[in-house]
């Protein structure tokens, strides 16, 4: 399976991702924002980290970066492309998925272990993972995911949510959400569920020393997934 | 404008100080020349009243690369890798713009660290604000926080490690003390020190503007009344542009073009230019005209001072420019060739045709002032007489309470939830441990990293206090599995012109010499900042000491939370019953007069290694060392962290249980073992000559005395987290 991860200019979780997809099979190939075609690829991978110093609007700048007309087109072709994080900021700024993400509703960043209930897994990315909590790790500042209620009524009809904040059991109630996003959204996807963008990051939860190992059962699935 | 003694002193020089400069230029400065001898001998860069004390500090060791003089400290982990760390202060700023402060602290020592060709692994960092109590300190906290989070997350670097303290000494003068640790082939080592004529002198980076303008010598006065007007002399950070310039330089330096490499940190432009020269013994010609400016009509005087953030000064080898300008250009970056090295040893500035500044770089340099400073000897304090009726009767667990809750002892989640400390995947120690532990990426290798400081001993009695700080970090480093290997210090004190200020730098450095040499645990870098007080009040000594250890395989990292249920708990080292400035006595007695716990550098060292065998040999579970708060405090930690309980007895001493459980004697640490290895551990400390006591057994989830003095776990953690969120949010 190939890979490729994109590095904007304040890229920062790019060679994260890169070692990532590596451990569990994917061929990568790390593009450079201003190239103009992508290499051929099963999986496009926008990573996390402060693009263009996240000085605009997050992901703003990025999403207008020469190489992701490539990216939409990709998208637009059914590939699969995944946003983390600043990379799901991006996500909505090229509108590929809708909605916006907002400052942390507590006005503040925030870095630590939260659990996401799979809320959909009926698509490429979460399909025959057993668990239906995984514990992930966010670290964000503007994650706090709104849409408006003809969006959200939109969403919830397509079954576009990926996962929502949660306890260890699968509670997704408002003291579990980190950021105060909007039914405790933590990711979604397109219509057409080939595009998803989500806050946490599984690239830092692979191995039993790190933060916890259910990155490694999400990027297990995915590989076996594309296949 | 002709410059005389008057605008020589508004610069912060002494007037004895300008009639050397008149002496050794042989004339008058003109004022850009004035400008950069008062940056360049400000107590900031030319630690004119440190370095005579700083030269006995042992800095020489088996791994050790580079000593103090570089951008920062090198150390030798095998397998041709090497750690590049420093700490650094950024006090003053911090405390006039808490956020641009930081924030631009936290950028700074990166940059020192990169500019030697290694990638930042981690950060650290040391804050001290005033009273929780005082109207300064929320915003302050809360503006450090931001700052250090908002370059440090955006540079993609994780934060793993750090303390926070408050006392009301700082209430009028923060603390923010930065450290970062890179890695780096030790075959691609970079320096400053320039060869070669005639090669050209490269500016890369952000442009230069107005800002940060005399910040430097703004570092070296105490604060006034006036210290609001002073903003201008804050930088500004842009972190993004530092993670392109980090970027930039290690793509350069993956090829052979760099002759000497510097950061433009304190007096910029000024101190790169000359720090370069000088220690190639060359001079620098530049024609500042070609310098990239922010800001139009910007005078050589402004050029030469400002402290803009990310730039760095390149020399190249001769023929490589139209190459390196490609890296730059791909990240965006300004690259101008504004100089060259020449063999005149001076530094020759030129703008619009005219030469404007002409200085034999030995002036600045080799004859900057170096000043043997009238200092104090402190006396060792008598030692309190304690009512011990009166002690005796309060119980355990209600103190205890209190101690959990203080501001100093309770739980920093809320600082460090805010920084990004798992970026890079290596992370596999978090703050809230006794050291951060990062992976070295691809190996079985790990380094660890603490930062401790202990104000209230160094206040109490330098000496002791200096040797303490050192100790625990030697303390904290083990507990997690580490050999300890170097470390690095910034030293925070009041104004050396004042005898007693000066009294505790001069024997807070004797001890902190005096236990690094003995426990072979070199000084590689630091920095130090003097005037720290508010008119002529200083704050209490705060040497801050950086330690960095070795993990050889990272499967044997110890962390401090108890495993398993009938585990045995042990107490390594002897608990002599010390009250005297310990927290509790503080908290609880409201008791501040005393000396500080002795250090015992042979327990110190016995104890230290014969544990580090211990965990070599997979027989520890979980270790903690026992600073402040004593025994039970560490125990209530471990306990909240491992969500787990301990039947505790006390072993029978003369002392009394609270005396037992609450004093801060040095050298020990708690540890956690299975009862199947009981025999082995106890035949191994006995062998060692090391003191210890069994403390107790693990249980599910109290923490039990006896029928009167229990509380559950999930008690305690309320008490020990509550505290800064609430006091946060409000």
């Amino acid at each position: 399976m190939k890979s490729a991860v994109i590095t904007f200019p304040g890229s920062n979780c790019d060679r994260d991702m890169d070692v990532a997809l590596k451990k569990f099979g994917f061929k990568n190939k790390m593009v450079w924002h201003q190239d103009i075609e992508l290499p051929k690829s099963d999986l496009v991978v926008l990573p996390g980290g402060f693009s263009y110093g996240d000085y605009l609007r997050c992901g703003s700048m990025a999403s207008k970066s020469k190489i992701m007309q490539s990216v939409i087109n990709f998208a637009n072709s059914g590939g699969m492309v995944m946003g983390i994080c600043n990379g799901f900021q991006i996500l909505v700024e090229t509108g590929l998925v809708p909605g916006v993400l907002l400052r942390n509703k507590y006005l503040e960043f925030i870095c630590k272990n939260v659990f996401v209930k799979i809320s959909d897994k009926d698509n490429a990315y979460f399909k025959n993972i057993k668990n239906n909590v995984l514990e992930l790790h966010i670290a964000h500042n503007e994650g706090n995911y709104f849409c408006t209620n003809d969006q959200l009524k939109e969403i919830e009809d397509n079954a576009q949510i990926a996962i929502n904040y949660c306890n260890n059991q699968g509670k997704i109630e408002k003291s579990f959400n980190p950021n105060g996003s909007i039914k405790n959204i933590a990711g979604i996807f397109n219509k057409e569920k080939n595009v998803l963008g989500m806050m946490p990051h599984p690239e830092r939860m692979i191995d039993p020393s790190l933060s916890g190992e259910d990155g490694s059962l999400f990027f297990k699935n995915l590989i076996n997934n594309i296949k | 404008m002709t410059v005389n003694e008057k605008i020589a002193i508004d610069h912060g020089l002494k007037k004895d100080e300008y009639k050397k400069i008149c002496e050794l230029l042989k004339r008058n400065p003109n004022i850009t020349e004035l400008g950069i001898f008062s940056a360049m001998w400000n107590e900031h860069c030319s630690y004119k009243s440190s370095r005579l004390h700083l030269k006995k500090l042992p800095t020489k060791g088996k791994q050790v690369i580079q000593g103090p003089g570089e951008n920062a400290g090198i150390i030798d982990i095998g397998d041709n890798d090497a750690i590049v760390f420093k700490i650094e202060s950024h006090n003053h700023p911090s405390f006039i713009e808490p956020y641009q402060g930081a924030a631009t602290g936290v950028g700074g020592i990166m940059r020192d660290v990169f500019t030697m060709g290694a990638r930042p692994i981690a950060n650290l960092n040391s804050i001290h604000f005033g009273s929780s109590q005082h109207k300064k300190t929320k915003n302050l906290l809360r503006g450090v926080v931001h700052g250090i989070g908002g370059y440090g997350n955006c540079m993609g670097v994780p934060t793993i490690a750090g303390q926070t303290s408050f006392d009301s000494s700082y209430n009028g003068n923060i603390l923010v003390n930065a450290m970062t640790l890179g890695l780096v082939k030790k075959d691609k080592i970079f320096y400053s020190k320039a060869a070669g004529l005639n090669k050209p002198v490269i500016y890369v980076g952000s442009k230069t503007g107005r800002d940060g303008i005399h910040g430097a010598s703004m570092a070296s006065a105490s604060f006034d009344d006036k210290i609001e007007e002073k903003k201008p002399t804050v930088q500004v950070g842009d972190p993004f542009t530092e993670k392109l310039l980090l970027e930039a330089c290690l793509e350069l330096m993956a090829g052979d073009s760099i002759i000497a490499i510097q950061d433009m940190g304190a007096a910029g432009l000024t101190s790169s230019s000359i720090e370069m020269a000088s220690k190639g013994n060359l001079g620098i010609e530049i024609n500042l005209n070609k310098v990239p400016c922010r800001e139009t009509k910007m005078t050589p005087y402004e050029i030469m001072l400002s402290e803009s953030q990310e730039r760095m000064l390149i020399i190249l080898e001769s023929g490589k420019e139209v190459q390196a300008k490609k890296i730059f250009d791909k990240w965006n970056l300004d690259f101008a060739v504004i100089g060259k090295t020449t063999k005149s040893k001076k530094i020759e500035l030129f703008f619009d045709n005219e030469k404007v500044a002409d200085i034999p770089v030995n002036t600045l340099v080799e004859n900057s002032p170096m000043y043997d400073r009238k200092w104090k000897k402190a006396k060792l304090p008598k030692k309190n007489k304690i009512n011990k009726d009166e002690i005796n009767n309060l119980k355990i667990i209600e103190v205890l309470k209190k101690i959990l809750a203080n501001p100093n002892i309770c739980s920093k989640e809320w600082i460090w939830q805010q920084y990004d400390h798992t970026v890079m995947g290596d992370t596999i120690q978090k703050p809230g441990g006794d050291s951060g532990v990062v992976r070295v990426h691809g190996t079985n290798k790990a380094v660890a990293a603490s930062v401790d400081s202990s104000a209230v001993y160094c206040w109490a009695h330098p000496l002791t206090g200096g040797k303490q700080v050192v100790c625990e970090s030697f303390r904290n480093l083990i507990s997690v599995g580490a050999k300890p290997i170097a470390i690095t210090n910034c030293l925070n004190f009041g104004s050396p012109e004042n005898e007693e200020n000066m009294g505790e730098f001069v024997e807070c450095v004797q001890g902190i010499g005096e236990a690094s040499s003995y426990l072979k645990f070199p000084v590689v870098s630091g920095n130090v900042s003097f005037y720290n007080q508010t008119k002529d009040q200083g704050i209490k000594p705060t040497p801050s000491i950086g330690g960095v250890g070795l993990i050889n395989d990272y499967t044997k990292m110890i962390t401090m939370d108890f495993k398993e249920v009938d585990n045995v708990v042990l107490v390594i080292g002897k608990t002599e019953g010390h009250i005297d400035q310990s927290l509790f006595a503080r908290v609880i007695l409201d008791e501040k007069n005393g000396p500080p716990p002795e250090i015992n550098l042979f327990n110190e060292k016995n104890n230290g290694e014969t544990l580090l065998k211990l965990i070599d040999s997979n027989l520890i579970k979980s270790a903690h060392d026992i600073s402040l708060g004593g025994i039970i405090t560490a125990i209530s930690k471990m306990c909240i962290k491992g969500n787990k309980g301990i039947n505790l007895k006390k072993p029978k001493y003369l002392i009394s249980e609270i005396e037992y459980f609450f004093a801060e004697d040095q050298g020990r640490y708690i540890v956690e073992i299975c009862k199947k290895d009981q025999k082995k551990v106890l035949d191994i400390l006995n062998k060692n000559a090391v003191y210890y006591d069994e403390l107790g057994t693990i249980n599910e989830n109290v923490l039990f005395l006896n029928e009167k003095t229990k509380v559950t776990i999930d008690e305690l953690k309320e008490f020990n987290t509550k505290w800064l969120k609430e006091y946060m949010s409000n």
